[in-house]
């Protein structure tokens, strides 16, 4: 027991540094993947058919590999095949090499949702707009919008929280987020080895995080309850 | 001089013909009912009117003024198309009320939104939007609704729905206001809510076509009736023409559905 107390501040600075990566990818993730999203929805509803084919394909690959392999071929591909790594052997170069992976693979899924939040909306209320003399501008911002968003809150807060534990892939190009943290204390790190509960302290820390999240996502919900 | 005059109107969907031929026309102040069997073309027609369609030949004017000509290339471009549109209201079967505004909100967006685009709208915004409220509280007011006005639309039984629905095509004071079966998605009782409302309408001279089953209703409150089959008009007339003596075996068969029950 006094081992781990005089283990612990060791430790609890170690992940917290791990940790800051790990939200500085989440956050990175989200900023990039809403709004390209929401243009690969919009070129996967296109009515120009070669631009809704193409993009179906690409969110189709993407989709249907695992986001590992989409990290490690961005990663390793400039470098061994074109023979430049543009992202250099740094922690920031790693850090750019996983956003980009991060950012394109989330907004693939985030555009299914969009779609589905758009297409679930009824016709009907772009008539009732048009009708009433409304531009198309104005029926998007002010009758469609609101009720799509309030379509797409609860399946975007799946993906939140999946996203929230997915930033752990990006130890497999050697990222140095909370896991890699963790894991140094088994493999040993700074006089700490062979030892297994940072690891379970690792897994409070998405816990808490993920259960923050939960509640926000939950309220916002319900901040949309107020029409149906 | 009639408000409304539809000339030789037809549409296709791919190569159905869904309207053949319509032409009538219709004085200010009266009320016209189109009956006819579903598929008849009735909704497409009203669609068309509304600038929801885009007809494939024929003509509308009303006041005088070509809104839509076939033979007439400035007519048929989407320019204009908004303004167009404001000659006519519609009230749909399914309300499509906006889930997120309460009943007021509802009847003042579009409203709003248009007087927007007044020169002097930013020097007057607040008397605009108090005359903008207060017509819409008037118009709900009318409909039976002043308890009504703070109630998002799930709140409210259809029957309020529909006559909220109502307010908000009246707040933009159209030539002719059209319903597309107003009452088909309510039960007997919200039906004869509905119904009173545009009665009443009809009792202060508004300009209105009805598409409808009700036919006790549409004999009541109408002084022209269409009868719809296949496309075209098979009949028109004043109500005691096309209940009491319909000419066509078509006619007699299709309301003898209607007395019999």
């Amino acid at each position: 027991m006094d081992l781990i107390m005089e283990q612990f501040p060791i430790v609890f600075s170690a992940l917290n540094v791990g940790f800051l990566q790990t939200l500085k990818l989440f956050f990175v993730t989200l900023l990039g993947a809403i709004p390209l999203g929401l243009v690969i929805s919009f070129g996967s509803m296109s009515r120009f058919r070669p631009l809704s084919y193409i993009t179906k394909i690409i969110v189709w690959i993407i989709r249907g590999t695992p986001l590992m392999i989409q990290l490690l071929i961005i990663f390793y591909f400039p470098g061994i095949v074109l023979g430049n790594n543009i992202w250099g052997g740094s922690e920031s170069g790693r850090f750019l090499a996983a956003s980009v992976a991060f950012i394109f693979n989330y907004a693939c899924y985030f555009s299914e949702i969009y779609r589905g939040g758009i297409q679930g909306v009824p016709k009907g209320q772009e008539e009732a707009g048009l009708v009433l003399g409304m531009t198309r501008s104005q029926i998007f911002f002010k009758v469609t919008l609101l009720q799509m968003i309030k379509r797409i809150v609860p399946p975007m807060a799946n993906e939140i929280i999946t996203l929230v534990k997915d930033t752990s892939l990006a130890r497999i190009i050697a990222l140095q987020e909370i896991i890699w943290a963790g894991q140094a204390f088994l493999k040993g790190s700074q006089g700490i080895a062979g030892e297994i509960w940072p690891l379970f302290f690792t897994a409070v820390y998405y816990l808490i995080f993920s259960g923050i999240l939960t509640v926000l996502l939950g309220r916002l919900e319900k901040k949309l309850d107020y029409f149906r | 001089m009639a408000i409304l005059e539809v000339e030789h109107l037809s549409k296709n969907f791919e190569r159905t013909e869904v309207l053949r031929d319509i032409s009538f026309s219709l004085e200010k102040g009266k009320v016209l009912s189109i009956i006819g069997s579903s598929g008849s073309g009735k909704t497409t027609l009203l669609r068309c009117l509304n600038f929801l369609e885009r007809p494939d030949g024929g003509s509308i004017r009303v006041n005088g003024e070509t809104l839509f000509d076939i033979n007439d290339p400035i007519t048929t471009q989407e320019a204009e198309i908004r303004r167009k549109r404001l000659h006519f209201g519609l009230v749909f079967q399914s309300f499509n009320l906006f889930p997120q505004y309460m009943a007021l909100g509802n009847v003042m967006l579009a409203k709003e939104l248009l007087e927007k685009e007044r020169p002097d709208y930013k020097s007057k915004k607040k008397e605009i939007h108090a005359q903008i409220e207060q017509e819409a509280k008037n118009l709900l007011d009318q409909m039976g609704l002043s308890d009504r006005m703070n109630n998002y639309p799930h709140q409210l039984s259809g029957g309020q729905c529909q006559r909220v629905a109502i307010a908000r095509a009246l707040a933009l004071k159209p030539d002719i206001l059209c319903f597309d079966e107003p009452t088909s998605a309510l039960d007997p009782e919200l039906t004869g809510e509905v119904l009173k409302v545009i009665q009443s309408l009809a009792d202060q001279e508004t300009t209105m076509i009805i598409v409808t089953h009700e036919m006790a209703f549409a004999r009541d409150v109408s002084s022209q009736v269409i009868f719809m089959d296949d496309g075209c008009i098979l009949e028109q007339g004043t109500p005691e023409d096309v209940f009491e003596n319909p000419k066509e075996e078509r006619t007699r068969q299709f309301l003898s559905r209607y007395t019999k029950g």
